[in-house]
């Protein structure tokens, strides 16, 4: 399972060896996972196999015990979250998070790329660049009519959806998304897993998800964690019918 | 939203012309006149002026990053100190035991030179160099290692009332070099000028009034800029906030040293007022009763504070000596109340009322927001 040349050309991220635990539990045990440039790849796992420890691991959140996370040659372990973001990696949360009290406008504007430090953002002002581009991204996430909306006052789905153009917004390089489609009506599941593809156009995506529906309309690569480490790899079709990863998860 | 976005450029107007009339009233008016402002509502109302700056301060740090600050009057006696060690100095000669260098309690606790913290408060600009230099450097220190050890909510609370906690008991002790528990007082004069005259306390109600409104405006500039959109973010959801890559302690530092800094002008500006200062300003509950005077008035809404700030003190001055024994469970009371049935403050239900009435134009807004500043 563990990968021959981590450094290819074509080598976005790669994982090696990452082990994580607290208090005794080994939320990741030796886990290796490499993804290719422009690859959109689907994790899944049953509770508890370590899929959003392993985010809080790539984006900083957590560090490892053991291991290294290479990103485009850096390691990703001796830097936090803010370093690791400006490095082009966004990443979306589990339970939909926005800025309630600002509107959907203001959200996309300060996850918009440009200068993070404190003295930039006293005197930034919207530029027509910036404007432009918040416009592009209000119609690709659906949301062009609802741009001065109190982000709080937006349903479930378009919360999901600001919070994935405010991703978008950050021009990350690869994109990490952690169920983008709980919570959502079966028309909202099928329009994320297109906006999702949309994305994979331009941008490398890793997404994890529990609903087995749209993992398939995602059309991507799967991998599956069981107890922190990788259980099996390959087309959905491929892992569905590996008797451990039936035993494990899809069996049930 | 035009005519709340009003509201603290209406306040900081209306603090600075409210001074102005009554330091007229005062100076211009013969003491007979019906409407001649006795001098000690003069003093009053700079008391009052200093605790709005000290609220103002508190509601930018808790209003719109969300830390409650449960130690701020550490920041505004502070400052109180620095200004009161510099009248200190200006007493010279005529001190009850006439030392041209020692402070009387220095003398009486028979010191014979001066210790070296003490050295340059002679110099007015020294000193008000230290009234933002002392509180500020201690946030500084304090909020890195806090905020840096993601130190949040409650806990930051508890170790905010510590640090008051502690500060107040430093202070106390005589060795300290404060004046320990009776602090300083007897202050003869500020640059020359008598603090007993009505015109020097006049000049310092005006002082007051225009650090005030001046305070409101830069925190109005402050929390409209994007700077100020990113605090509310790390308010209302820090994680985010960190993992679009702002560094969002750094963030809650600055902000944390600002408002300090503010608060120790104000506890600057209130000493000379009062005649004196002594530990029982760190006491944790005059920073508690800050944080009532803004939930009074409406956090996050930067005039509501100032409003809350002077309403309570109003009430607080009333009651204290109309009913003595009653302040505390009134104040109790005060706070239950607005919890349950203001939740944003006076200026919060204010603004609600009034958003409710003008839905017709809140339906199609230039750019509505819930911000009330």
């Amino acid at each position: 399972m563990s990968p021959s040349e981590p450094t290819s050309a074509e080598t976005l991220l790669y994982l090696d060896g990452v082990t994580v635990s607290f208090e005794g539990f080994k939320a990741l045990n030796n886990l290796s996972l490499l993804l290719e440039r422009g690859e959109m790849r689907a994790v899944i796992g049953p509770n508890g196999a370590g899929k959003t420890t392993m985010m809080d691991v790539i984006t900083g959140k957590t560090r490892p015990d053991a291991g290294e996370v290479i990103y485009k040659n850096v390691d990703l372990t001796r830097l936090d979250e803010a370093d690791i973001a400006a490095l082009g990696i966004g990443r979306k949360f589990q339970k939909p998070t926005v800025f309630e009290t600002h509107t959907v406008w203001d959200n996309l504007l300060l996850a918009n790329a440009g200068n993070r430090r404190i003295f930039p953002t006293l005197f930034a002002r919207e530029s027509p660049d910036e404007r432009e581009r918040i416009e592009e991204i209000l119609e690709q996430i659906r949301l062009s009519d609802h741009r001065y909306r109190l982000a709080g006052a937006l349903s479930h789905g378009q919360k999901q959806w600001l919070e994935i153009g405010m991703l978008l917004a950050q021009e990350p390089e690869l994109l990490l998304v952690d169920e983008p489609a709980a919570g959502m009506t079966e028309a909202e599941t099928e329009a994320t897993a297109m906006l999702l593809r949309e994305i994979n156009r331009s941008r490398s995506l890793l997404v994890v998800e529990h609903d087995m529906g749209f993992v398939r309309s995602l059309e991507a690569k799967v991998t599956v964690l069981h107890e922190g480490s990788v259980l099996a790899e390959g087309s959905l079709e491929n892992v569905s019918n590996d008797p451990r990863v039936i035993e494990v998860y899809l069996g049930r | 939203m035009n005519r709340a976005e009003f509201s603290v450029r209406t306040a900081a107007l209306t603090v600075f012309a409210a001074a102005l009339i009554l330091v007229a009233l005062n100076l211009a008016l013969p003491t007979h006149s019906a409407i001649h402002v006795p001098a000690y509502i003069v003093t009053l109302a700079g008391k009052y002026l200093c605790y709005a700056i000290l609220a103002v301060a508190l509601d930018l740090i808790w209003g719109f990053v969300g830390v409650l600050s449960l130690g701020h009057a550490a920041f505004f006696a502070l400052g109180g100190y620095a200004m009161g060690m510099y009248l200190m100095r200006e007493i010279g000669t005529r001190g009850v035991y006439g030392n041209p260098i020692l402070p009387d309690f220095m003398v009486f606790l028979n010191w014979t030179k001066l210790p070296w913290y003490w050295h340059g408060f002679d110099m007015f600009w020294f000193a008000c160099l230290m009234v933002l230099a002392v509180p500020g450097l201690l946030a500084l220190v304090f909020g890195y290692f806090a905020f840096r050890s993601r130190v949040s909510g409650v806990y930051l609370s508890i170790i905010t009332q510590a640090l008051t906690y502690a500060l107040m008991l430093a202070f106390f002790r005589n060795d300290m070099g404060f004046g320990g528990n009776n602090g300083l007082t007897d202050f003869k004069d500020i640059l020359g000028f008598s603090l007993h005259a009505e015109r020097t306390r006049a000049a310092l109600l005006l002082a007051s009034a225009a650090f005030l409104s001046a305070e409101l405006l830069l925190c109005r500039a402050l929390v409209r800029s994007r700077f100020g959109k990113i605090l509310i973010a790390i308010r209302d959801a820090e994680d985010r906030a960190r993992f679009l890559g702002y560094r969002t302690e750094t963030f809650k530092v600055a902000v944390f040293v600002l408002s300090a800094m503010m608060a120790a002008v104000g506890g600057a500006l209130y000493v000379p007022q009062v005649g004196i200062i002594n530990p029982s300003e760190f006491s944790p509950a005059n920073s508690i009763e800050a944080v009532i005077w803004v939930a009074v008035g409406g956090r996050g809404t930067l005039s509501g504070a100032a409003l809350g700030a002077v309403l309570v003190n109003f009430a607080k001055t009333y009651f204290t000596s109309a009913l003595p024994d009653f302040w505390l469970y009134a104040l109790g009371g005060l706070f239950i109340l607005v919890t349950l049935f203001l939740p944003n403050g006076i200026l919060g239900a204010l603004a609600f009322h009034r958003r409710g009435k003008s839905a017709e134009t809140a339906a199609n807004p230039v750019r509505a927001k819930g911000s009330l500043v």
